[in-house]
């Protein structure tokens, strides 16, 4: 029994920063990297149905993502992830999710889990696309934006509740094996403790290139991919008139805008 | 001749008014006026849906018979790609929402069209090639993409760009039969959100927001505080409610309440994801008070403080005592 759980390590931005030389992509000595915040949900998800098994079952972390990427399995293998396994080749570069999707489609066929799940999105470009698009090639169900999911391992079907605009509640059923892409809120994510942090630094990471996957580099980065990037730039956007002065000055403003607005709202 | 091909969304019988934005989308979008702007309904009672699509600016209804009554992701992947087999349109464009996030990125998975989400402007080259923009790193960059040699291009457009047309037309109406087959997850039924929590956040005229910035739970009091005291009523952001710090009832944005009646919105600590801003940047008056001076809040407020949510609210809070 296996439930997989596909990871990013997302980059923000810093305060600061410079686009490449090429105008294609932001300078990476500004990317401030870290595990996307989706992901933190759909690993905890994998972990309760685990912990409420009554046969054994295995959580495998999956990300597409150069050495560094490492740093994000690592936080995944301290919540209590049993496996980890990271795919690289410079080919990669320049994938969109739809290439992405080729590599985490190859996993899945080799590791034939019972659940894969992705975040609904990734806090960086929010595609919104890797996890829809993995089922598509894999063929499996799929539900979208899953806010509550039940599911007994081994189970032919799973229910889950989609979230939709406005805050209302899907429910479906589901045959499994399936993809499910997890909404923020689902739970409540874990933290790892200091030992178990110090625990997972030691424990492998697998690491597979192209090849073992049976993937051609021509099928991944700009080549596999449905877009390419030409151009990324800092958008002119509007922006606050800022208040000015010592925190009194701030304050007493922001007070007479407030009266002023307030008088016709209240 | 080509077309531009709309991929319409219902819910419980009723349109979603976004799939009428996808017609202006596609007007803004299409290379010349000869281009045929056709909107697909893929639906059980696909005929009871077509008064709602038939608007200014469609020039064809598609009608495609589902098997069942509400969203099935792998019947619209299907049908949706049966319809480009079939017609060959330059262009689909459907919109960047729950029901699209199910299957739109599964219909470009086999490499056969271009693809790309949340596009907030569509535009041609001086080569002729389509050019679509979206966001990148949290929206602090603008992303140009493009699709080379796909000759069917797949947009999700971002929702309250485009605006819909006014006006009706009595476009034509043409059935599309397609084998479907039995989709493998089946709708067992809505659930509105409830709560215990009656506050109607739509009808509120005067927000205080609050979002993660505020750090803790124990801090919600202080700014429950400062609501009553301004007059407010008190919303958040998602990670506010998510934490189970406010109830679900008072998340403001897309996949919370729109803040639809509000005339002045005071947000603190709230960073501004777009989800959150779909909910409150039509606020004719929002003043933003965080602690990071390039939030993405800053861009859509007129007032701004960059500075400590805990001694702003205590400075503001001496003006209304």
């Amino acid at each position: 029994m296996k439930l997989l759980v596909a990871v990013k390590q997302v980059a923000a931005l810093d305060e600061d920063f410079a686009i490449r030389a090429d105008g294609r992509d932001v300078e990476p000595d500004f990317l401030v990297r870290d595990l996307n915040e989706w992901d933190e949900y759909s690993l905890e998800e994998a972990m309760r149905i685990k912990e409420a098994a009554a046969s054994p079952v295995e959580v495998l972390v999956v990300c597409v993502g150069p050495q560094d990427a490492d740093e994000a399995l690592r936080k995944c293998l301290a919540k209590g992830a049993d496996r980890a396994l990271r795919v690289w080749d410079e080919a990669l570069a320049g994938s969109d999710p739809i290439a992405i999707a080729r590599v985490l489609a190859a996993v899945a066929r080799k590791e034939a889990p019972e659940l894969f799940f992705a975040g609904v999105q990734s806090s960086d470009h929010a595609f919104a696309a890797t996890g829809v698009a993995t089922a598509g090639l894999l063929r499996w169900p799929h539900a979208a934006v899953v806010a509550a999911l039940n599911y007994t391992p081994g189970a032919k079907t799973a229910v889950v509740r989609r979230e939709l605009e406005g805050g209302a509640l899907h429910e479906m059923q589901i045959e499994c094996p399936a993809v499910l892409t997890i909404q923020l809120g689902i739970n409540a994510p874990r933290y790892a403790s200091l030992r178990s942090i110090k625990q997972a630094a030691a424990k492998p990471i697998e690491v597979l290139g192209l090849g073992e996957l049976g993937l051609a580099p021509s099928q991944v980065g700009e080549a596999g991919s449905a877009a390419r990037v030409r151009r990324m730039y800092i958008p002119d956007r509007g922006r606050a008139q800022m208040l000015k002065g010592s925190l009194e000055e701030q304050a007493a403003r922001l007070a007479q805008i407030i009266k002023d607005a307030a008088g016709s709202a209240r | 001749m080509s077309e531009i091909l709309l991929i319409a969304e219902h819910r419980q019988g009723q349109l979603r008014p976004v799939s009428l934005e996808l017609v202006g989308a596609a007007q803004a979008a299409r290379r010349s006026p000869s281009e045929r702007i056709v909107v697909a309904l893929i639906a059980q009672d696909a005929a009871g849906l077509v008064p709602s699509v038939s608007v200014a600016g469609v020039d064809e209804i598609v009608t495609v018979r589902s098997p069942v009554a509400e969203f099935e992701p792998e019947i619209y992947e299907r049908a949706v790609r049966a319809l480009i087999e079939a017609r060959r349109p330059a262009l689909v464009l459907l919109a960047h929402s729950v029901d699209s996030f199910g299957f739109a990125a599964a219909l470009a998975a086999d490499g056969s069209c271009g693809f790309a989400s949340d596009i907030f402007k569509i535009e041609y080259d001086s080569n002729g090639k389509l050019v679509a923009t979206r966001g990148g790193y949290g929206q602090k960059v603008a992303v140009e993409v493009d699709f080379p040699d796909k000759n069917v291009i797949v947009l999700a457009v971002r929702s309250g760009v485009f605006r819909a047309p006014e006006g009706s037309a009595a476009p034509q109406v043409a059935a599309f039969q397609a084998d479907l087959g039995r989709p493998r997850t089946s709708s067992v039924g809505f659930i509105e959100s409830s709560s215990a929590d009656d506050v109607d956040m739509s009808g509120a005229e005067f927000i205080l927001a609050i979002g993660r910035g505020i750090g803790e739970q124990a801090n919600v009091e202080r700014f429950r505080e400062l609501a009553e005291t301004l007059g407010a009523t008190l919303g958040c952001s998602r990670p506010v409610a998510d934490a189970g710090w406010l109830p679900k009832s008072r998340q403001i944005g897309q996949s919370g309440k729109t803040a639809s009646a509000c005339k002045l919105y005071v947000a603190m600590g709230i960073s501004g994801a777009i989800q959150h801003l779909a909910g409150m940047k039509h606020v004719a008056t929002i003043v933003a008070v965080n602690s990071d001076a390039g939030a993405s809040i800053f861009s859509v407020a007129k007032y701004g403080i960059v500075g400590d949510l805990f001694e702003v609210a205590d400075a503001l809070e001496q003006h209304f005592k």
